[in-house]
């Protein structure tokens, strides 16, 4: 089984969110990146997949020079290959144009499935794996919190828990499948996995004109961190001796009578 | 041009969501905020709840047995391509951001080649022909300003969006049935849905949620949290660190991307409160932080905070509580 995974390069965020000074991005020379949480899971998942099956991982990015890090992570996670599909710094491509460009790498490699995140965890567009299925005229099936494969191979379902129910929806291979956290446990990239990644090749192709659109994207202008919705917290005090404050504070609140 | 709003059923009424989105689509009227809105349901239609909420007319598919994301897409296009009025002002489709919500409006960007904006909190028409908008990013941790300059509005709203406003002049619906013309193909993939099994208080709506992180130490050391949990009638929800340490399973997790949490008490246990976390608690209508280390971001955001070790403090709170009846 031969699997392609998308994954993103996302800032890393950790206590606050600071934006540059044209308010356009989010400032990263503290914080430095990372992959998307829920595409890291896919990687985990392909890679099961094709210890199970045989086969091989390969693992694409959008994104500048820079994304080969999360590239080679992936590869140090068990992924065979890697593409980059280069932009030009600074330059954020939407979702219409990201299925675009993915499609071209996609629909070469005679992939049995395709795998991405749910959502990206910086624009959370939560649209490019169906774009994708829809240029290549696949099956999808989105927010995959299990993947089970037949036997045999040609069929998959998935999997995820919406009001209260398990929705289970059931795809002919091949096809494309959205996953999010939680489907797994991401193992940590092994030794000689980070050795070979470091080694590891990765294939650029230029970013492709964008298919067919009858429209741009939705088009950013600006960003803003919203409001902090609370002011400084009132401290109780120190240790167990603050209990009785505590106390208090539960029953105002009403939850203790 | 018609304002359309694919509105979700929750039991028999309308879903939360869609009554934020109903709201929301309102706002794109030519009078904006009047009554006129165009409800497509799949199902039986909560018409009070649809006309209260400022719908003039509903639209009942048939032809399609339970959820099937292409094919609801492929209905609201046939209704989206057949909108040809002498009002040359372009029509919308809204929904709700909620997994089938998201979910339907890609597709429907995918078959018309729209574009389509998730997670929305406000539209409104600006100056010119485009849409000036603020949708969600990071879970709601970064608002992005743009503007959506296209034939047709696709937009879904974010499930914590200003909350549902009924309309203020509703009105008569009138009931209109609708026969889904789909393909085999759009039919294909569709949810067979069985029991969710998750028994007991659910994270999502527990009135009490004790949280735990790091702090907490190991897979061994949730007893306390345990213990709280269920005297107060809450659950033990946790952060990241914890369920990426394996110490607990991921349904726990309160976060971008676990669990987004309203309860009256979120009671944060040694949780340092990265942003992330934020994402998922700060819906809590009250926040009680305690960790050993003041400046922590989960301590100086919190309501109030307690310095110190959860280990000796929740055994002691456990105890009061107890002692109190």
């Amino acid at each position: 089984m031969n699997i392609l995974v998308c994954v993103k390069r996302v800032p890393t965020v950790g206590g606050a969110i600071t934006l540059t000074a044209d308010s356009r991005a989010i400032d990263t020379k503290a914080s430095g990146f990372t992959i998307s949480p829920h595409e890291e899971c896919a990687v985990e998942e392909a890679v099961r997949l094709a210890e199970r099956f045989g086969g091989s991982v390969t693992v694409v990015s959008l994104g500048p020079v820079e994304a080969e890090e999360q590239l080679r992570a992936c590869l140090a996670l068990g992924a065979a290959a890697a593409v980059l599909v280069e932009t030009s710094p600074g330059v954020e491509t939407g979702p219409m144009a990201t299925a675009a460009a993915l499609s071209s790498v996609a629909a070469s490699g005679g992939f049995d499935l395709i795998l991405l995140g749910n959502e990206a965890s910086d624009t959370g567009g939560y649209q490019v794996g169906i774009r994708l299925a829809h240029l290549l005229g696949r099956p999808v099936a989105t927010g995959a919190k299990a993947i089970t494969v037949s036997d045999d191979g040609s069929s998959l379902a998935a999997s995820r828990s919406y009001r209260g129910v398990t929705e289970t929806f059931t795809l002919p291979l091949p096809c494309v499948v959205t996953v999010k956290e939680g489907i797994n446990l991401p193992r940590y990239p092994s030794l000689p996995g980070r050795l070979r990644a470091k080694r590891a090749a990765i294939k650029r192709v230029p970013v492709e004109a964008a298919g067919h659109v009858s429209a741009g994207d939705v088009r950013m202008t600006s960003l803003r961190v919203p409001d902090a919705p609370r002011k400084q917290a009132t401290v109780l005090g120190q240790g167990p001796a603050a209990v009785p404050a505590l106390v208090a504070v539960l029953a105002e609140i009403g939850v203790i009578a | 041009m018609t304002v359309w709003c694919l509105v979700e059923l929750d039991g028999d009424a309308a879903a939360d969501a869609s009554l934020r989105a109903l709201t929301l689509a309102r706002g794109l009227l030519p009078d904006a905020g009047g009554s006129g809105v165009a409800a497509v349901v799949f199902g039986a239609p909560p018409l009070a709840d649809l006309a209260a909420y400022g719908a003039a007319d509903v639209y009942v598919v048939s032809g399609v047995d339970g959820y099937a994301p292409q094919a609801w897409a492929r209905v609201l296009a046939e209704l989206l391509g057949a909108d040809h009025g002498p009002d040359v002002s372009r029509p919308a489709v809204v929904a709700a951001g909620t997994e089938h919500g998201n979910e339907v409006l890609a597709h429907l960007g995918a078959i018309t080649g729209l574009p389509m904006a998730a997670n929305c909190v406000a539209a409104a028409a600006s100056g010119g022909a485009a849409l000036d908008l603020v949708r969600q990013r990071w879970a709601g941790l970064l608002l992005e300003e743009a503007v959506l300059d296209a034939p047709a509005v696709l937009l879904t709203v974010a499930t914590d969006a200003a909350g549902a406003e009924p309309a203020a002049a509703p009105g008569a619906v009138a009931v209109h049935e609708v026969t889904a013309a789909v393909t085999d193909a759009d039919l294909a993939v569709r949810a067979v849905e069985t029991p969710g099994g998750t028994g007991g208080v659910s994270l999502a709506t527990a009135r009490v949620v004790v949280g735990g992180g790091r702090g907490v130490g190991g897979a061994d050391g949730f007893a306390p949290l345990e213990e709280l949990a269920a005297l107060l009638g809450g659950v033990v929800g946790v952060s990241r660190v914890v369920t990426s340490e394996g110490w607990r399973p991921h349904s726990m997790q309160v976060g971008q991307t676990g669990t987004k949490i309203t309860p009256d008490l979120y009671l944060a246990c040694g949780i340092s409160g990265a942003i992330q976390h934020f994402a998922g608690c700060s819906g809590a209508r009250h926040i009680v932080a305690i960790n050993t280390d003041a400046s922590a971001p989960m301590m100086t955001r919190a309501d109030y905070a307690v310095v110190g070790d959860l280990h000796e403090i929740l055994p002691a709170l456990i105890e009061a509580l107890r002692a109190r009846g």
